[in-house]
C-alpha cells in the first residue's frame, strides 16, 4: 500500500501555533469533561453515597470487564442548558464491554435532579437506543431515576422521539433479539416502572430499588392508602410477589454482578466478516494533529496529513487520485479493519461529487465501511456550476451516502457548512456514529457569509427605499449576526444539543474511529440498494 | 539385621526412617490413610498399604490392621516413629504376641514411663531429683489442692498419662486452681482417656533440657549429650540445640549420668530420651522420659555424627550398641526449627491448607531438611501440622545460628500460614543469640517476636498490580484469539475513555494490616504507571510460568513469585513473603450473603463441648461452643447478648474452617 508522506515540519513557527491553539482548546474539553464526570453536586453525592450507593460512573467501572474502554456517547450533552444544572444531562451512556460482549449503558445519575428526564435526557438515552439498534448492542439500563421532569413536561412527554419512545425501542429491540436488561438501583417511578417492566430480564437492590407506577404521596391523594415506597414497589415485593423482577440484589455491586451474569447467557456470539490484519499504529504521531489544523479555519491544509495520523501505517490507496482532487476518496485500515476514507481537500465540484458518489458505491458493493472526514464550506457556486449540474451531482454524492447501509462514521475536523454536510454524511444521513472536533464549526453557511447574504438583502431593500446604509451601519448589522453563527455552530452548543455523539480530543480519533467501527460490526454488513442517481 | 520393615507413621519421620533402611539394605513396607494416597512417605518405600480413612484413630492408630499389613507384607519389624503408635505399650505387646519386633523399648517400660506418676515414683528410688510434688495416685479436689498449697504456687497441673502439653495447667493463685483442674482433666480425658493428673512445683524461668539415651539387650546403656529444647510455645518445642549452652562439663556428665541411671532403673532398651527441668542455678529434675525417637533427634545426630534410626535397628535386631560410652563423642552445635502450619500471630493456631509452592535451602553437610510434604500435599486438620525440619550445624553456636537464620531466610511456603518469619525473628532476638533462653521465652518476648507488621513496602504491592495487570492482559490476548474479532480495540484492558486519561483501578486488602489498598493504574504493557497512597511507582515486567515474574520498579529489576490461591496474592520477594487479598468488588457483593448472627469456626476441628441449646438465652461473651483442633481448645463465645437459634454441630463433630457453628438472634435484630 501507498505510504502518505508527510510534508509536515513539527519545528516550523506555524505548526507550533497551531498546536497551542488545539491545545487550549482540548485543555478546555477536558476541563468541561472532568467537570461534568463530577455528576450532581457534592452534597448530593455525598447523600447518594451515604445511602450505600455507588455513583453512577462508578456502577458502570464496576459493570464493565475489568479495564474495558468506555466510549461514552454525549458526554457533553445538556452544556449550557437548562441553567447549566444538569450536567451530561443527567445520563450517562456510552459503550463498554461486559464479559467480552460491547453492550451499551445507559446510566441515571441520580445526584442530577434526581435522574428526572429533561428533553436532552430523553434525547440522549433515545440516541443511545438508536446507536444499540443500529448495532445490535445490549443494552443495560442502570435504572435510577424519578421519571420525566415535570416543569418541562411538554418537551419530554407527547411528541414521537418523548419519553415513551424508550419503552417502544425497548419492545422493539427486543423483537430484534437485542437483549434489553434493566437494573433498578434507585427510583423507578411511574413511566419509569416500564423501564424494568419492559425489560427481558430485570434486577433490583434490595432496600434501594422501587418500582411503582404511582408513588406513595400519589396512592394517598387517590385511594387514603398509606403505605411506604418500599412496601409499594421494593425489591421484595418485585421479586417475591409481583414478578416485575427478576433478580433479587443485595446491594449495587450484587446487582451488577447479576448483570454480567445475565450478559454471560446472552448466547451471542460476534461475526466480523471482513478481511481482516493485525492493526499497526500510524507512522507519525496523532499529537501532531493539532498542529496540522491552522489556527485560522480559512486556511487550507491537505486533509492527507489528517490521515496519516489516523489510519494503520499511515498506508492510504487513493481512488481516482488525479481527478476531483478536492474529495480525497481511498482504502485504508483502521485498527486492522479495512475502511473507505471519504475527505474534503476543498469546496466540492461535480467531478468531486461523482467520485465520492463512485466510491461510496464501491464501499458498499464490498462491505467497507465509510470513514468521513469532514471540512467543507459546500458545493462550488456560480453560473458555470449550477449549469454544470452542480446540484444533480451533488445529489449522486448524497443519494449514494444516504442510501450506503454499511457502517458509516463521520468526524466534523473543521467546517460542516450547507449541503457539503449533507454530501458528507452529516447527522441527517444516519452516520452510525458522529463527532466533532473542538476546533470545528456546523452552520447552514460559514457566520461570515450568513452576514454578507443577509446584509446584501437588507441593502437591496433599502436601496429600493431610496435610502442609503453607510459601512459602519452595515458592519453593526453584521456583526451579531456573525457572533449568533458562531455561538451557535460551536461544538459546545451542537454537542449540548446531541447534533453530535461527542467532542473528541484530535489525538484520540483513531481510537474513537476503532472502538465504534468494532462496535458497528455487532450488526451485520447489509447489502445496499441504491435510490434512482440523476444523469 | 531385619531384611524387611513395615513403618507405622507418615511425614517426615516416615521419610527419615526410610532412608536410613535404604542405606542399610532394608526393604520398608509404608503404610497411609486415603489423603496420604500421594504423600511423599509413600513413594519414599518400597511398597505402601492402605490402612483406612483420614482419622488417625481408624488409620494410623489402627494397631490391628497395621499388623495385618506387617504379617501380610512379610515385614519382621516395625518402626512407630514418634506420636501415633509410638509409646502405646499394648501395641508393643501386640507386636511381640505377633512374633514381629517393636523397634522400642519393651512394653513395660513404656508402661511405666507413660503414667507420669509411677515413673516418678521409681525415679525416686533410683535417686534420680525430682521437682517437688505429688506423684500419688490420691485423686481428690481437696487432696491435690492441698498439695498445691504444700509446694506453694505456682503450681503446674500435668495429665498423669500424657505428654506433649496436653491437659497441661500452670496455676499462680488458689482460686483459679479447681477451675484449671477441671480443664486440665477434661483435656486428659479427651487425649489419653485418662483423666487422672499429678502436681507439681512450677519453677521460675526453668529450661527444658533432655538427654537421649541408648540402652541394648545386652545391658548396655550409654547418652549421646543432651539437647536444649527451652523455646517453646504452648510446652512444644519449636526450636531446639544440641549441646545445651552454658554447661560445664561437670554438670554435662551429671546430666548424663543420671539420664543412664533413669534408663537403667527401667530395663530401658532402644531409644529413648530423659527430660530434665533445669533451674537458673542449673540444679535439674526429672520430669518424664519418652520411649521414642524424639522428633528433635537429628540436632543430637548433627553434633554426634551417628544415625539414631540405624542404631534402634541394631539394637532391635538384637545387636550390642555400636559404641560405649567413650566412643562417643560430640563437636560443633546443631540447631533445629520445625516448621509449622501455624499462625503466630492467632496464638499460634494451626493452620490448613494445600501448599502450593516449597522452597527450601539447599541441603548440606551444614544445612539438612526433613520434610514428608511437598508441593501439591495438604496440611489437613487430621495431623501433625508440621511442614519440615530445618537442622543446621556449624562449629560453634554463633555460626550455626547465622546458618540458621540464612537458611529459614530460604525456606518459602505458599499456601498456608506458616512460623518461618516467626523463627526467624527467634533467630535474631538477642536474647537468644546470648543464650537467654527459658521456657517461657516466647510469652516473655511475644511482642518482639510476633510485631505488628510495619509499613508495606512498594515491591509487594508493585509486584501483585504487576501480576493482575500481565494476567488479565493475558486473558484479554487469549479471550481475542478466540473471538470472532480478534484484533478489535475494546479487548484493550487499560481502561480507555474519552476525553480523559484511562486508568484503571486494583483492589487488595493487606491482611496482615487490615487495610484496603487501591492501586490506580495508568498505561499499559510497555510501562505501567501505579499510584497508591500518593506515590507513583513505574513498572514492567514479565510473567514467566509458575507464577514467576521479573519486574523491573523505577528502574530496579527484581524477581518475584506471585502464587495465587483464589482471590489471595502471595508475594515472595527475595527474603519476605507478603499476603495480598484480590478484592473484586463483584465478588465481595455476591458474597453479601446475610451473615449476622452466625458464628464460625475459626479453624478446622472437633466440638469438644456444646454449652447451649436452641432457645437458650446468652449474654455478651458466654462460652457456646468448645472446639478442638490438633492440640488446643478454642472457645466460641456469643458476640452480642440474644438467644440461641440453631445449634448445627453436636460434641465429637468435626467442623470445617468457616463452617457455621451455631446462629444467634440478637437484640439488635430483634
Amino acid at each position: 500500500m501507498s505510504v502518505i508522506k508527510t510534508k509536515i515540519n513539527p519545528r516550523s513557527e506555524a505548526f507550533e501555533a497551531n498546536r497551542a491553539a488545539m491545545g487550549e482548546l482540548v485543555a478546555d474539553l477536558r476541563q468541561r469533561v472532568a467537570r461534568v464526570r463530577q455528576g450532581g453536586s457534592e452534597k448530593a453525592r455525598e447523600r447518594h453515597l451515604s445511602r450505600g450507593k455507588l455513583l453512577p460512573r462508578e456502577r458502570i467501572r464496576v459493570l464493565l470487564d475489568p479495564g474495558s474502554p468506555f466510549l461514552e456517547i454525549g458526554q457533553l450533552a445538556a452544556l449550557g442548558l437548562y441553567e447549566d444544572q444538569v450536567p451530561s444531562a443527567g445520563v450517562i451512556a456510552g459503550i463498554g464491554r461486559v464479559c467480552g460482549r460491547e453492550c451499551m449503558v445507559v446510566a441515571n445519575d441520580a445526584t442530577v435532579k434526581g435522574g428526572t428526564y429533561y428533553p436532552m435526557t430523553v434525547k440522549k438515552h433515545l440516541r443511545a437506543q438508536e446507536i444499540a439498534r443500529q448495532n445490535r448492542l445490549p443494552c443495560i439500563y442502570l435504572v435510577d431515576s424519578g421519571g420525566a421532569n415535570l416543569p418541562t413536561q411538554d418537551e419530554v412527554f407527547p411528541d414521537r422521539d418523548h419519553f415513551g419512545r424508550i419503552f417502544y425501542n425497548q419492545a422493539v429491540m427486543s423483537s430484534e433479539g437485542i437483549p434489553q436488561i434493566a437494573v433498578v438501583m434507585g427510583s423507578c417511578t411511574a413511566g419509569g416502572a416500564y423501564m424494568p417492566a419492559m425489560a427481558d430480564e430485570s434486577i433490583i437492590v434490595r432496600e434501594q430499588g422501587t418500582i411503582f407506577l404511582a408513588g406513595p404521596p400519589l396512592v394517598k391523594a387517590a385511594t387514603g392508602e398509606v403505605v411506604s415506597a418500599e412496601e409499594l414497589g421494593g425489591a421484595d415485593v418485585h421479586s417475591r410477589v409481583s414478578g416485575v423482577t427478576d433478580h433479587y440484589a443485595l446491594n449495587d455491586a450484587h446487582a451488577l454482578g447479576l448483570a454480567r451474569r445475565c450478559v454471560s447467557h446472552l448466547n451471542g456470539r460476534k461475526r466480523v466478516e471482513l478481511d481482516l490484519q493485525p492493526p499497526r499504529p500510524p507512522l507519525y504521531d496523532p499529537q501532531e494533529l493539532g498542529g496540522i489544523i491552522p489556527r485560522d479555519s480559512r486556511k487550507p491544509f491537505d486533509v492527507r496529513e489528517i490521515i496519516a495520523r489516523i489510519v494503520d501505517a499511515s498506508e492510504l490507496d487513493e481512488f481516482k487520485a488525479l481527478y476531483g482532487t478536492t474529495l480525497v476518496c481511498g482504502f485504508a485500515r483502521i485498527h486492522g479493519y479495512p475502511v473507505g476514507i471519504v475527505a474534503n481537500n476543498g469546496v466540492l465540484f461535480s467531478e468531486s461529487a461523482l467520485k465520492g458518489a463512485h466510491f461510496v458505491e464501491l464501499c458498499s458493493q464490498r462491505g467497507i465501511p465509510l470513514v468521513f472526514l469532514q471540512n467543507i464550506t459546500g458545493f462550488m457556486v456560480g453560473r458555470k456550476y449550477e449549469s454544470g449540474g452542480i446540484a444533480k451531482d451533488g445529489a449522486k454524492m448524497v443519494t449514494a451516502v444516504a442510501c450506503a447501509r454499511v457502517p458509516k462514521l463521520t468526524v466534523l475536523i473543521g467546517g460542516s457548512f450547507g449541503a457539503g454536510n449533507y454530501g458528507m454524511c452529516g447527522r441527517a444521513y444516519s452516520p452510525r456514529f458522529l463527532w466533532m472536533w473542538p476546533n470545528a464549526r456546523i452552520s447552514v453557511m460559514g457566520g461570515e457569509q450568513a452576514a454578507g447574504v443577509m446584509a446584501q438583502v437588507r441593502r437591496d431593500t433599502l436601496e429600493r427605499q431610496g435610502k442609503t446604509w453607510s459601512g459602519v451601519e452595515e458592519e453593526a448589522f453584521k456583526a451579531p449576526i456573525r457572533e449568533q453563527y458562531e455561538h451557535q455552530g460551536h461544538p459546545y452548543y451542537a454537542t449540548a444539543r446531541l447534533w453530535d455523539d461527542g467532542v473528541i480530543d484530535p489525538a484520540q480519533t483513531r481510537m474513537v474511529l476503532a472502538l465504534g467501527l468494532s462496535a458497528s460490526l455487532n450488526a451485520p454488513v447489509e447489502d445496499t440498494r441504491f435510490g434512482v442517481f440523476r444523469m | 539385621m531385619f531384611d524387611k520393615i513395615l513403618i507405622a507413621n507418615r511425614g517426615e519421620i516416615a521419610c527419615r526412617i526410610s532412608r536410613t533402611c535404604r542405606h542399610l539394605g532394608i526393604r520398608t513396607v509404608a503404610v497411609y490413610s486415603e489423603p496420604d494416597r500421594q504423600a511423599l512417605h509413600v513413594q519414599a518405600c518400597d511398597e505402601a498399604w492402605p490402612i483406612g480413612p483420614a482419622p488417625a484413630r481408624e488409620s494410623y492408630l489402627n494397631a490391628e490392621r497395621i499388623l495385618e499389613v506387617a504379617r501380610r507384607s512379610g515385614a519382621q519389624a516395625i518402626h512407630p516413629g514418634y506420636g501415633f503408635l509410638s509409646e502405646n505399650a499394648d501395641f508393643a505387646q501386640a507386636c511381640a504376641d505377633a512374633g514381629i519386633v517393636f523397634i522400642g523399648p519393651p512394653p513395660e517400660a513404656i508402661r511405666t514411663m507413660g503414667s507420669k506418676s509411677a515413673a516418678k515414683a521409681i525415679m525416686e528410688r533410683a535417686g534420680v531429683p525430682l521437682v517437688p510434688g505429688d506423684h500419688g495416685e490420691e485423686q481428690s479436689v481437696a487432696h491435690l489442692a492441698r498439695v498445691a498449697q504444700e509446694i506453694g504456687y505456682p503450681v503446674l497441673i500435668k495429665a498423669s498419662a500424657g505428654g506433649g502439653g496436653k491437659g497441661m495447667r500452670r496455676v499462680d493463685h488458689p482460686g483459679d486452681f479447681s477451675a484449671a483442674l477441671e480443664a486440665a482433666r477434661r483435656e486428659s480425658a479427651a487425649a489419653f482417656g485418662d483423666d487422672r493428673v499429678l502436681i507439681e512445683k512450677y519453677l521460675i524461668q526453668p529450661r527444658h533440657v533432655e538427654v537421649q539415651v541408648f540402652a541394648d539387650t545386652h545391658g548396655h546403656v550409654v547418652h549421646l549429650f543432651e539437647r536444649d529444647c527451652s523455646v517453646q510455645r504452648r510446652h512444644q518445642k519449636v526450636i531446639e540445640e544440641a549441646p545445651a549452652p552454658g554447661l560445664d562439663a561437670v554438670q554435662r556428665r551429671q546430666l548424663g549420668e543420671t539420664a543412664v541411671a533413669a534408663a537403667r532403673a527401667i530395663g530401658y532398651v532402644g531409644a529413648g530420651t530423659v527430660e530434665f527441668i533445669m533451674d537458673g542455678r542449673g540444679a535439674f529434675y526429672f520430669m518424664e522420659m519418652n520411649t521414642r525417637l524424639q522428633v528433635e533427634h537429628p540436632v543430637t545426630e548433627m553434633i554426634t555424627g551417628l544415625d539414631l534410626v540405624a542404631w534402634q535397628l541394631q539394637v532391635a535386631c538384637g545387636e550390642p550398641l555400636p559404641r560405649n560410652q567413650e566412643g562417643i563423642g560430640f563437636t560443633g552445635h546443631a540447631f533445629e526449627a520445625r516448621i509449622y502450619a501455624e499462625d503466630p500471630d492467632r496464638d499460634f493456631l494451626p493452620a490448613t491448607g494445600v501448599i502450593r509452592h516449597l522452597r527450601t535451602p539447599e541441603a548440606s553437610p551444614h544445612v539438612r531438611i526433613d520434610t514428608g510434604v511437598g508441593e501439591g500435599d495438604e496440611i489437613s486438620v487430621h495431623y501433625d501440622p508440621m511442614i519440615a525440619k530445618l537442622v543446621v550445624w556449624d562449629q560453634d553456636r554463633e555460626r550455626a545460628l547465622n546458618r540458621l537464620r540464612h537458611a529459614l531466610r530460604a525456606f518459602i511456603v505458599v499456601g498456608t500460614t506458616t512460623n518461618v518469619d516467626f523463627l526467624a525473628r527467634v533467630a535474631v532476638h538477642p536474647d537468644f543469640r546470648g543464650a537467654r533462653i527459658d521456657t517461657g521465652f516466647i510469652e516473655a518476648h511475644r511482642d518482639a517476636l510476633c510485631p505488628r507488621p510495619g509499613t508495606l513496602g512498594s515491591a509487594p504491592v508493585a509486584a501483585a498490580a504487576l501480576h493482575e495487570l500481565l494476567r488479565v492482559e493475558q486473558d484479554s490476548r487469549d479471550q481475542a484469539q478466540r473471538s470472532g474479532d480478534p484484533f478489535s480495540p475494546w479487548h484493550a484492558t487499560h481502561g480507555w475513555q474519552l476525553n480523559g486519561d484511562g486508568y484503571r483501578a486494583l483492589h487488595f486488602m493487606d491482611p496482615s494490616r487490615d487495610r484496603e489498598l487501591q492501586v490506580e493504574v495508568h498505561g499499559r504493557g510497555e510501562e505501567y504507571r501505579l499510584t497508591w497512597e500518593g506515590g507513583t511507582h513505574r513498572t514492567r515486567g514479565e510473567l514467566q510460568g509458575d507464577g514467576h515474574l521479573h519486574l523491573q520498579l523505577d528502574g530496579i529489576h527484581l524477581d518475584a513469585w506471585v502464587l495465587e490461591d483464589g482471590p489471595r496474592l502471595t508475594v515472595v520477594l527475595d527474603t519476605e513473603t507478603h499476603t495480598l487479598v484480590r478484592h473484586d468488588p463483584l465478588a465481595a457483593g455476591m458474597d453479601d450473603e446475610v451473615k449476622d448472627g452466625t458464628l464460625v469456626a475459626p479453624m478446622p476441628g472437633m466440638v469438644v463441648t456444646v454449652h447451649v441449646a436452641p432457645g437458650d438465652r446468652v449474654e455478651e461473651g458466654d462460652p457456646l461452643m468448645v472446639l478442638e483442633a490438633m492440640k488446643m481448645e478454642y472457645v466460641i463465645h456469643a458476640f452480642a447478648p440474644g438467644e440461641v437459634e440453631a445449634v448445627y454441630y453436636g460434641e465429637g463433630d468435626q467442623v470445617a474452617e468457616g463452617a457455621t457453628l451455631l446462629a444467634l438472634h440478637t437484640e439488635e435484630a430483634q
